[in-house]
């Protein structure tokens, strides 16, 4: 081994920054996607907020935030993500006990306070719980039977149930689809997904019985929200006006009246996408789903294209959890599903959930940037 | 197909699991795709296929319409006086559908504005759970102190509103309160009485008097404003407006400067007096005492005052000129006299002699003179002049009960005069088929003697009286009261008329028989033998009249009040008609002073008061 000069390494640092600067291992369509959803929510949010930018700052600066962090973590070797995969999970395990013990929140305990800063630990099991079991399925043999499927259904439940019982229904759904999704794409057999479903919707009703008063009510009011107009249907009935008034091309930025008159209620969190509806119309609803669907499309690309298989998992389930928040809220919005609290993914105001997102979608751009090389 | 190790367990085959996790990624893909096109739908759905129908429910939640209450019709006297007048306020106003829990509103509210039982109840009685967007008033009156205390809070407080609004104001008070009557707050049946579509939103309402028998003229109709309201119901902008129609402005025959003078000159005592012009039947004065503050109940009476003014002394709430039934004792005299006349049965110089005593053929009963040894031989004049009972007597017995009642039942006794207020008591004018039909009694001859002098079944209201002494003064053409004289839509409008009320036809075919009436009326007031020739000293015109007196008796629990503190000598009903000036005669009174010595001595002085008020200016 020569020794090498002070010329050579230069040459090589030089070499190494200007690799990176080219290519700071982002995948550009995918970045560029996520801009453009940022800079439509926080137009929105500026219109629902009745132009309080203020509001419109805060999010801003959590983007900033959210989108830095994703440049971080694209450096980060995949490998190192999957060796702490455990630990990680492990811990938010933990915080998920804490919090029950200890938070604070309107209603439901979700919100831990570190002095320094406070985050609802729900957040880090959205990406602990598909890491975790992506980690798991890696080391087994594929497609899973049914002893591998019950490892997994165990690392899936007992997040959910925790964050389930703060209580935050919403949240333990969407974590709980974030690992199932893992388990489907590790190619779970399809005679063995459908029994499955099958005996879910056979012990459905029993399930029933152990929602919270005000989660059925929200189920109720799903199926007939004109039933109590004043309400609980509220919500729902409010928002279908504001969808449904703004018709084809909606009647224009800044001239929603059911939020400007505070007809709607959190117009700027989970019901900030009717706003948009009644804003943008068709036109621009059409135009938000194609770039969700892209965003999916082009995130499960990465993960066909990704090295190994805790790779690919995590990166597919990383993916189809964003379709998740997409369907749920675009759903509950039109009033197509129940009402639950989940934020519609870099539109609705609110840091934490899209400092996840951005995380996660961190951790797909590292899957990108350590890719299996074209061949 | 799974590869096995040589121990026989399952080997991971990176390979297959790539194009495993390749077919999944495709199936998965696809299952989003399909779910994201099932939402686009969704929104396609209602956007497109129900976009009007949202469209429109967006504009019913963002627009309301916000009546607007038209002013009130004013009330102005003849001469253009304002009677009843509109002043702005302000009210607090509820609309539950934006409150939330309307009791806990109501609990906090009560430690801002001043909030009393009766209020509550009253917003109660008004809440309909139905119609929850509909504003209801909850305090009317509100102080200034209390709109700017208000005002501080307003944002803990939504759907609640401080709204402007006119309410009614009597500038005369008391002095009109038994004729122009006065509004309140609409009750629930007033409501069956309203048009919903025009009126749902009036808080105030005629409650009794000319504001109640005109409302459909003084209430106008509602206009209306299109506003953007908010969720809470605050009116962001106006977007549209429709103007009310102001409600129409009435002129009244009534007299301001007569009315009060008449009120002055009772004096306190209680009693009633109306004067009418017996031209065209226009009601000049219209007197109730005691009378009431009709402001008080504008705005909804509270329970004390109510219970003060129905316990008053001398029922103050009771309309006397309207309600109050009385025998009219001898002021029917002149029309007896006139039926006498008419009937051809009399001339004004026929005598009769009164001895003080007067006997029915046949009969033990003594019928008397108010003088003891009586009046000597009189004539018409004279036995109008002394109102002399004896000759009444017997001109009833001649006359029969069948041609006096008929006669007398011309100058309006015993039914409604049709003035334009509700509530008028009838009287009772004595008839043999009034007694078969209310007492299902037969007729007997001394009841007749009885009615010549006003007396027996005889019941007559003060507005009755002064009618039927309008009626004769024009000579026995009547003409109905009334006090509308004109209307007006708004200011500056040209006044209407009021439908003209054609007169009766005559009731006197000879006019020579008016003039011995007259004649003896005018003696009564000026012959020094006439029992109330004290008036007539100092005035410069000539006054016909004639005296009553009735002793009071209990015919029903209005009357029972403490007699024991009336002096005896006040225990009368004094009574007192005239007409003025006898030969042209512009004005016709009826006096009654419920507690009074004599016709003469007690009401005779009050209506020479109003006489002057009214003859002792410029005619116009």
């Amino acid at each position: 081994m020569n020794a090498l000069n002070g010329n050579e390494l230069v040459r090589r640092g030089r070499a190494l920054l200007a690799r990176h600067l080219i290519n700071p291992g982002l995948d550009l369509q995918l970045l560029v996607a996520l801009l453009l959803l940022s800079a439509t929510g926080l137009t929105v949010l500026y219109s629902a907020s009745g132009g309080n930018l203020t509001l419109v700052g805060n999010q801003a600066l959590r983007l900033a935030l959210g989108f830095a962090a994703m440049l971080v973590l694209a450096r980060v070797p995949p490998n190192v993500f999957r060796i702490w995969t455990p630990w990680f999970y492990g811990g938010t395990l933990l915080l998920l006990v804490i919090v029950i013990e200890l938070g604070e929140g309107r209603g439901a305990n979700r919100w831990l306070d570190l002095k320094f800063v406070r985050f609802q630990p729900s957040e880090l099991a959205k990406i602990a719980l598909p890491m975790m079991v992506a980690w798991f399925l890696s080391r087994r043999v594929l497609p899973p039977d049914w002893r591998t499927l019950a490892m997994a259904g165990f690392w899936i439940v007992i997040p959910a149930l925790l964050i389930a019982k703060q209580p935050d229904l919403g949240t333990a759904l969407l974590v709980a689809a974030s690992g199932v999704f893992v388990v489907f794409l590790a190619g779970l057999a399809w005679w063995r997904i459908g029994l499955i479903v099958g005996v879910a919707a056979a012990i459905a009703p029993f399930a029933w019985e152990h929602l919270h008063e005000y989660q059925r009510n929200r189920l109720r009011m799903f199926i007939d929200p004109e039933a109590d107009p004043l309400g609980n249907g509220w919500n729902i009935i409010q928002a279908k006006i504001a969808v449904g008034s703004g018709g084809v091309f909606g009647k224009g930025i800044l001239e929603s009246t059911q939020s400007r008159l505070d007809f709607l209620p959190e117009h700027t969190t989970d019901f900030i996408f009717a706003v948009f509806s009644e804003e943008f119309g068709l036109v621009g609803v059409s135009l938000v789903v194609l770039l969700y669907l892209f965003i999916v499309a082009r995130g499960l690309m990465i993960a066909v294209n990704a090295r190994d298989t805790y790779q690919r998992l995590l990166a597919g389930s990383i993916s189809m959890t964003l379709f998740v928040y997409v369907v749920v809220n675009g759903g509950m919005v039109s009033g197509l599903l129940p009402v639950v609290g989940v934020p519609m993914p870099l539109i609705s105001y609110g840091g934490t959930s899209a400092v996840s997102l951005l995380v996660a979608f961190g951790v797909l751009m590292s899957i990108h940037a350590h890719r299996r090389l074209a061949g | 197909m799974i590869r096995l190790n040589t121990r026989g367990r399952a080997v991971k085959d990176a390979a297959q699991e790539a194009e495993l996790f390749r077919r999944r990624a495709i199936a998965g893909f696809l299952i989003i795709a399909a779910s994201l096109m099932v939402l686009l739908g969704r929104y396609a759905y209602l956007q497109v296929g129900r976009h009007e129908e949202f469209t429109t429910r967006s504009e019913q939640n963002r627009i309301r319409l916000r009546p607007l209450a038209p002013s009130r019709g004013l009330l102005y006297d003849r001469n253009g006086k304002l009677l009843a007048e509109n002043v702005p306020q302000y009210r607090l106003e509820i609309t539950p559908q934006h409150v939330g829990n309307v009791e806990s509103a109501l609990k906090r509210l009560g430690e801002v504005v001043a909030l009393s039982d009766e209020d509550l109840e009253r917003f109660r009685e008004q809440y309909q759970p139905r119609r929850p967007f509909v504003g209801i008033p909850l305090r009317l009156q509100l102080s200034e102190e209390e709109v700017a205390r208000f005002a501080v809070e307003r944002y803990r407080f939504p759907g609640v509103e401080v709204v402007p609004y006119l309410t009614r104001h009597y500038p005369y008070g008391e002095a009109f309160a038994h004729v122009l009557g006065y509004v309140g707050r609409v009750d629930a049946a007033d409501r069956e009485r309203m048009d919903p579509e025009r009126h749902g939103w009036v808080t105030q309402i005629g409650k009794s008097g000319i504001e109640r028998r005109y409302e459909s003229d003084l209430i106008g109709s509602a206009g209306y404003e299109e506003v953007e309201a908010d969720v809470s119901g605050r009116a962001l902008r106006v977007l549209r407006r429709v103007a009310p129609v102001p409600g129409r402005h009435l002129y009244l025959s009534l007299d301001a400067d007569l009315q009060t003078a008449a009120i002055q000159a009772f004096g306190g005592q209680p009693g009633s007096a109306v004067a009418i012009d017996p031209r065209n039947g226009e009601v000049l004065a219209f007197v109730s005492m005691p009378s009431f503050d009709p402001n008080l109940f504008v705005n909804g009476i509270s329970r004390r005052d109510y219970t003060a003014l129905l316990n008053g002394k001398d029922q103050p709430l009771f309309n006397r000129a309207l309600s109050g039934a009385f025998a009219p004792g001898s002021t029917v005299k002149p029309f007896v006299a006139l039926a006498g006349l008419e009937a051809g049965i009399r001339e004004p110089d026929d005598t009769v002699f009164s001895t003080g005593d007067f006997h029915l053929d046949g009969t033990n009963q003594v019928y008397r003179d108010w003088k003891k040894g009586g009046h000597g031989r009189v004539d018409l004049t004279n036995a109008l002049a002394e109102s002399v009972n004896t000759y009444f007597y017997k001109l009833a017995v001649d006359l029969g009960i069948e041609r006096l009642s008929s006669a007398l039942a011309g100058y309006g006794f015993g039914r409604a005069t049709g003035i334009d207020l509700s509530g008028e008591a009838l009287g009772v004018l004595p008839s043999r088929e009034w007694k078969l039909a209310t007492r299902a009694k037969a007729w007997y001859q001394g009841e007749t003697v009885l009615a010549g002098i006003g007396q027996g079944y005889w019941v007559v209201t003060p507005l009755q009286l002064s009618h039927a002494m309008a009626t004769l003064a024009n000579g026995g053409v009547p003409h109905q009261p009334h006090l509308l004289i004109a209307t007006q839509d708004g200011y500056n409008a040209v006044r209407t008329a009021a439908a003209a009320i054609a007169p009766g036809s005559t009731l006197i075919t000879d006019p020579s028989h008016f003039e011995a009436v007259r004649r003896g009326m005018v003696a009564v007031v000026n012959a020094p033998n006439g029992t109330a020739r004290r008036i007539a000293v100092g005035a410069p015109y000539v006054i016909a009249g004639k005296s009553g007196t009735a002793q009071r008796y209990s015919r029903d629990a209005r009357e029972e009040y403490d007699e024991a503190n009336v002096p005896e000598a006040l225990q009368h009903r004094a009574l007192f008609v005239c007409f003025a000036p006898a030969e042209a005669p512009r004005i016709a009174v009826a006096v009654v002073v419920d507690r009074g010595i004599s016709g003469s001595r007690s009401a005779a002085p009050i209506a020479r008061q109003i006489l002057d008020a009214w003859l002792n200016r410029p005619v116009p």
